[in-house]
């Protein structure tokens, strides 16, 4: 098992005849991902590498059974296109795309509010699960297929970190990037209940940053709510005040958002707190090792 | 993107959202003119991008066009330094004529979006103690700030203009709370219209004669909505960025100016950030946040290390890639040109991870160039700090 992505998942392409959309969508077939349509409008008719293009979202999910959107669609039309993938009955909706208006956003939410799907991004690297396929554009190469969830608002940094497990031997059931902009369709509240139900996730790795309350509002759920360990690193302790550090939502406004505050209410709440990301897959590691121990001890 | 007072106060007028009747003036001259149209003790206000223009000298009361003259020719051309600017400072190149008003009262009225999960909205904030900064409000007396979130899908009802209204003690009063509620409407248009992030009226002032009027404002608007608000766009001031960002934002290079010694390049903005902690942690100090992009081409690699080498403070380079999309290779063969191209004298550590680090290794190794390398994420960090010691 896993979360989010799963053997039952059949993908739609929303922007799949951009050049973006083209190039991700075949590097995610060729991961395993069961890609069964594309869409953009206008295009309806035509095919990439055998995949159906439709004009409508709604035709996708009618004649493929698509029940996942992946976007790559441009920032200017890209709400819009999420809304058409919830209203047309997709249970999740990926949004790759960097650049979307809050406002726009604001209202996204109103919908999901209204409906059962779930959405994961904008300006994310999007999800994968080793074994079962990818959405998004994480490196192929760096995943296995394991135990440990990985949850972050970065890309690179969260390449770096499954990297490190990949290394120790430590294999992933889902690596989630939410996005990096100021508001995410899930935040982390919402994938980390996923986790804590998956059977197969034993441990987490949680990787915020600057900016917002999503990490305070982690460390609230992760108190009274999680029984898996988790390990955090917070991106942008030397980040100074008032500047947007290339993630929309990473901004450090009024004095509120630091990455001290967010270390300071995730160790409160029980989380193991590293502040050298070179160290998480160790930390990670070490309670995996704890795990075996006691297991080993209660055969006894 | 930030604007200036005079800019926010003409969209503001455009919203009908009242404010004193002034231009802008670039020139002493120009500033007495508007005075003498005014006919009426004005002030004079230097425009910059930061807050505490009072304090430092920016702002004066003149009682004549003839003082207007004299504080501008002060204003003008001087290195405003406040607690938002820097100890540099930043260059006056205009300043706002206008009226002064009769205060009675000074109010705060303030809009954010409040980005709290399953909150997602737009709010009000209003507050009697105006004038002050709202965040030491906030701290002190919280009690005194009253909010207003408003739902997204149904807009700003009248009903919430009053109770911000009542909050402020204006709502006994129908001429008062109807203006409010104007202004209030106005604003909300001008925010959801405009793409706004930030509008702040501190103070709105309520004057001897019982009208309300924003006597300073403030609005900063959300990068990403710039693309179909042309109007907006426009209004960037490139004087009030540093010149360094200026050049990078044109490149499409995501670059902020810091003020340490270790220049650093990296793929994605978690990563940067993480980057410029792990110098610090290491004993440094960066000189920057760099995120080259997932699409960078050796070109723009070269345009980052031109940017990276122009900071005078720039003593080392850390370059750190996890290769994705960003292929190793074509980061190895961006830093060769660059090295070429531009006369690189600085040392340089070099940590490359990810897709086609090998040939990326090996295209650095034949290109005779002089750097560390680095493996690990904090050994990179360790060797680029050990480099200046």
């Amino acid at each position: 098992m896993a979360i989010l992505l799963d053997k039952n998942s059949r993908v739609v392409v929303q922007g799949i005849t951009g050049s973006e959309g083209t190039f991700h969508t075949r590097e995610s077939v060729k991961f395993g991902t069961k890609v069964v349509a594309g869409v953009t409008p206008g295009k309806g008719g035509m095919d990439v590498d055998g995949i159906p293009v439709y004009n409508r979202v709604a035709d996708a999910v009618e004649k493929q059974g698509a029940n996942v959107a992946a976007l790559y669609t441009p920032a200017a039309f890209s709400a819009d296109a999420i809304i058409e993938s919830i209203e047309a009955g997709i249970g999740l909706v990926v949004c790759m795309t960097e650049g979307i208006p809050v406002t726009d956003m604001i209202k996204v939410k109103q919908v999901l509010k209204t409906s059962k799907a779930r959405m994961i991004g904008c300006n994310c690297p999007g999800i994968t699960t080793p074994g079962v396929g990818k959405i998004g554009f994480m490196p192929s190469f760096i995943h296995k297929v394991g135990n440990v969830g990985v949850i972050s608002r970065s890309g690179t940094l969260t390449y770096e970190a499954i990297w490190q497990l990949t290394n120790l031997g430590i294999g992933q059931t889902t690596s989630i990037g939410i996005g990096g902009d100021p508001i995410p369709g899930s935040g982390f509240v919402d994938m980390l209940a996923l986790y804590e139900k998956d059977p197969d996730t034993v441990a987490l790795v949680m990787i915020g940053e600057i900016g917002g309350t999503a990490e305070e509002e982690a460390a609230e759920f992760i108190k009274s709510n999680l029984t898996k360990p988790v390990v955090s690193f917070i991106a942008g302790r030397t980040a100074p005040p008032g500047r947007r550090m290339g993630h929309a939502g990473a901004i450090i406004s009024g004095g509120k958002g630091t990455a001290d505050e967010k270390f300071k209410a995730l160790e409160a709440a029980g989380v193991i707190v590293e502040k050298n990301p070179a160290e998480i897959g160790k930390r990670i590691q070490e309670i995996l090792a704890k795990k075996k121990g006691q297991k080993k001890t209660k055969k006894k | 993107m930030k604007i200036h007072e005079y800019q926010a106060k003409s969209l503001l007028r455009a919203y009908k959202v009242p404010v004193p009747n002034g231009e802008v003036a670039d020139t002493p001259e120009k500033a007495r003119d508007i005075a003498k149209s005014l006919n009426k003790t004005s002030i004079v206000k230097a425009q910059i991008h930061a807050g505490g223009r009072g304090k430092g000298g920016g702002v004066k009361v003149a009682k004549t066009p003839d003082e207007a003259y004299e504080a501008a020719k002060k204003i003008l051309g001087m290195q405003l330094i406040t607690h938002q600017t820097g100890p540099e400072g930043i260059k006056v190149q205009k300043v706002l004529v206008e009226e002064t008003s009769n205060i009675k009262k000074e109010l705060y009225l303030g809009m954010v979006v409040d980005r709290a999960r399953d909150k997602e909205c737009v709010v009000f904030m209003a507050s009697e103690a105006g004038g002050m900064e709202i965040e030491e409000v906030a701290k002190a007396t919280p009690e005194k700030i009253i909010k207003c979130a408003v739902p997204p899908a149904v807009g700003f009802s009248p009903f919430e203009a009053r109770k911000l209204a009542y909050g402020l003690g204006l709502g006994t009063d129908k001429s008062l709370s109807a203006q409010f509620a104007n202004i209030t409407k106005g604003l909300y248009e001008l925010f959801v219209a405009k793409d706004a992030s930030l509008v702040e009226i501190n103070p709105l002032v309520l004057t001897a004669e019982g009208n309300l009027i924003a006597v300073d404002a403030k609005i900063n608007f959300d990068d990403d909505g710039l693309f179909r608000n042309p109007d907006i766009k426009q209004l960037r001031d490139e004087n009030e960025e540093d010149p360094l960002e200026v050049i990078a934002k044109n490149a499409g290079v995501n670059y902020i100016k810091l003020d340490g010694n270790i220049a650093c390049m990296v793929n994605g903005a978690g990563l940067a950030m993480t980057t410029m902690d792990l110098i610090k942690m290491a004993g440094g100090e960066p000189a920057n946040f760099l995120d080259v992009g997932g699409g960078a081409s050796p070109d723009q690699i070269e345009k980052a290390f031109r940017i990276l080498t122009a900071d005078p403070n720039v003593k080392a380079i850390l370059v750190n890639i996890f290769g994705g999309i960003l292929r190793c290779d074509r980061v190895a063969n961006g830093i060769i040109q660059a090295a070429k191209n531009i006369d690189m004298k600085l040392p340089m550590v070099i940590r490359l991870q990810g897709t086609n680090v090998d040939e990326g290794k090996k295209l650095l190794k034949e290109s005779g160039l002089k750097f560390t390398v680095a493996d690990g994420l904090y050994e990179a960090a360790e060797k680029v700090v050990a480099l200046l010691k």
